[in-house]
């Protein structure tokens, strides 16, 4: 009937209210901590599978992908229940609460401290701690001259030119080609096994300073074509391949920038300790 | 002789390590009470479950004990691992519990004692999530309006319970480590409810 030519769309406006009916009634269950047992999951599913042969645009495939979503929570939900009923902590509430509106407070208070054994803690100088802390005090420079050393200034990522790197003493001019056939020659070398090689393990040094000159110089063996970089986005993988010659660069080239931070060099250094 | 000396040694390092185990429990060094079994093995070594073992005896004369909690609170292990007492957390309770001649010693008052343990009880029983306003309304039924809603931020506060960014509340970390939960559901099925109360309940 849904399906039918004519009227549909009015049919796709009502199936899209009722999606939206499930969505809200799912999500009062999940935030009200109403019994999940009230959802009749068939139902919804149903429903759901009936309209799903309507949807044509992303919006109404997103709309039954968040309906789905929420009866899988209803049915976490009454997983959960059912193991709660099963544990020995288990009475049923309604009598719980009647002996708790029924019960004077002083019997609640009795049996309270029947079951509470409150922690014990102190919260006390001790010598040794006043001593640390005076010592700490003396030896701390006024704030007038903390704040003149000022160590280092955070600031945005931005892009670096050659000349850049050359005149922050980085590389040196006449050098620049010399340094990129030589790590070509390494690259070469570290992939001859398995024809490729990790990206962070070709340019991760012992020093992050290292590590950024050999980021920044694998960057020209790939622009320039003496290598090229394999992503697999889903293990988050990234190889670099070395070109035997390098090439001439026919297909569509894209730019793919990786981010060579500092967090990122100290895992990458304590991945490779372990 | 030899062996003596050796009984000595043993001794004045045993000694040494409650010292250290006393001073981790007892003093409160982050936002919350206790310690981490991981911490207990990085200060006092690995055979640390042996001597929280010891000062729980010796701590039994003060009518103190060493309460584990740990992760499996839903069901605790009989026989604990060394990995499940390394994330298991450490404190220090009384070991019998309070009579009702003690609550001025404590500094509660009664309807806020009760409060809190109507509130346990009835989250325990809802299967440890109840909305705010549902606790409200029981709360209120013996306790002015007023006073409910300052119980219930002081009891959330002191990490008796928890609550969420959509008003659900949940028992916390103070509640599973200072409440027997199921002995509190247990009295409170069986305690009778006095004749005269009942009565009086009934009356319209």
């Amino acid at each position: 009937m849904i399906r039918s030519m004519s009227g549909k769309g009015s049919n796709v406006k009502k199936a899209r209210e009722d999606l939206q009916r499930i969505i809200e009634t799912c999500k009062s269950v999940e935030t009200r901590g109403l019994d999940p047992y009230l959802v009749d999951v068939d139902d919804l599913i149903k429903a759901i599978k009936e309209y799903f042969p309507n949807w044509e645009n992303v919006d109404d495939l997103c709309l039954d992908t968040e309906a789905l979503n929420h009866i899988a929570s209803i049915v976490k939900m009454q997983g959960e229940w059912v193991k709660n009923r099963a544990t020995a902590l288990y009475r049923d509430p309604f009598l719980i609460e009647e002996k708790i509106l029924r019960l004077p407070l002083e019997s609640i208070v009795e049996i309270f401290l029947e079951s509470w054994r409150p922690i014990v803690e102190f919260e006390q100088l001790t010598i040794n701690g006043f001593s640390e802390a005076l010592k700490y005090w003396s030896e701390l420079p006024p704030l007038s001259e903390r704040w003149q050393r000022v160590g280092f200034t955070k600031t945005d990522l931005q892009t670096v030119t050659h000349e850049d790197v050359v005149k922050e003493g980085f590389l040196s001019s006449e050098s620049f080609f010399e340094n990129l056939e030589n790590l070509w020659r390494e690259l070469k070398e570290a992939a001859s096994v398995k024809g490729r090689v990790k990206y962070w393990d070709f340019i991760g040094s012992d020093t992050y300073e290292e590590t950024v000159k050999r980021a920044y110089l694998t960057s020209f063996l790939i622009t320039y074509g003496y290598a090229i970089l394999e992503i697999n986005p889903l293990e988050e993988e990234i190889f670099i391949l070395p070109n035997e010659k390098p090439s001439e660069g026919k297909g569509e080239s894209i730019s793919f920038p990786i981010s060579i931070n500092f967090e990122e060099w100290m895992k990458w250094k304590e991945g490779r300790k372990d | 002789m030899e062996r003596r000396q050796k009984g000595l040694e043993r001794k004045a390092y045993y000694a040494s390590k409650i010292k250290k185990a006393v001073h981790l429990l007892f003093y409160k060094r982050h936002s919350m009470p206790g310690v981490k079994g991981w911490e207990l093995r990085r200060a006092i070594g690995s055979d640390y479950p042996k001597i929280i073992s010891l000062l729980d005896k010796y701590l039994e004369r003060l009518d103190l004990t060493i309460k584990p909690v740990f992760e499996e609170e839903a069901n605790p292990p009989e026989k604990p691992t060394l990995e499940q007492y390394d994330k298991a957390r450490f404190y220090v309770t009384l070991r019998s519990g309070f009579t009702s001649g003690d609550l001025k010693l404590i500094g509660w008052r009664i309807d806020d004692l009760a409060a809190l343990c109507a509130s346990i009880a009835y989250i325990t029983s809802k299967g440890g999530k109840v909305q705010r306003k549902d606790l409200e309304d029981l709360l209120k039924n013996k306790i002015p309006d007023w006073r409910v809603d300052i119980n219930l931020d002081r009891f959330v506060r002191s990490g008796y319970l928890i609550e969420d960014e959509n008003g659900q509340i949940y028992l916390g970390w103070r509640t599973r480590a200072e409440v027997d939960q199921k002995k509190l559901i247990d009295l409170l099925l069986k305690t009778e409810i006095e004749p005269s109360v009942q009565k009086q309940k009934e009356q319209p």
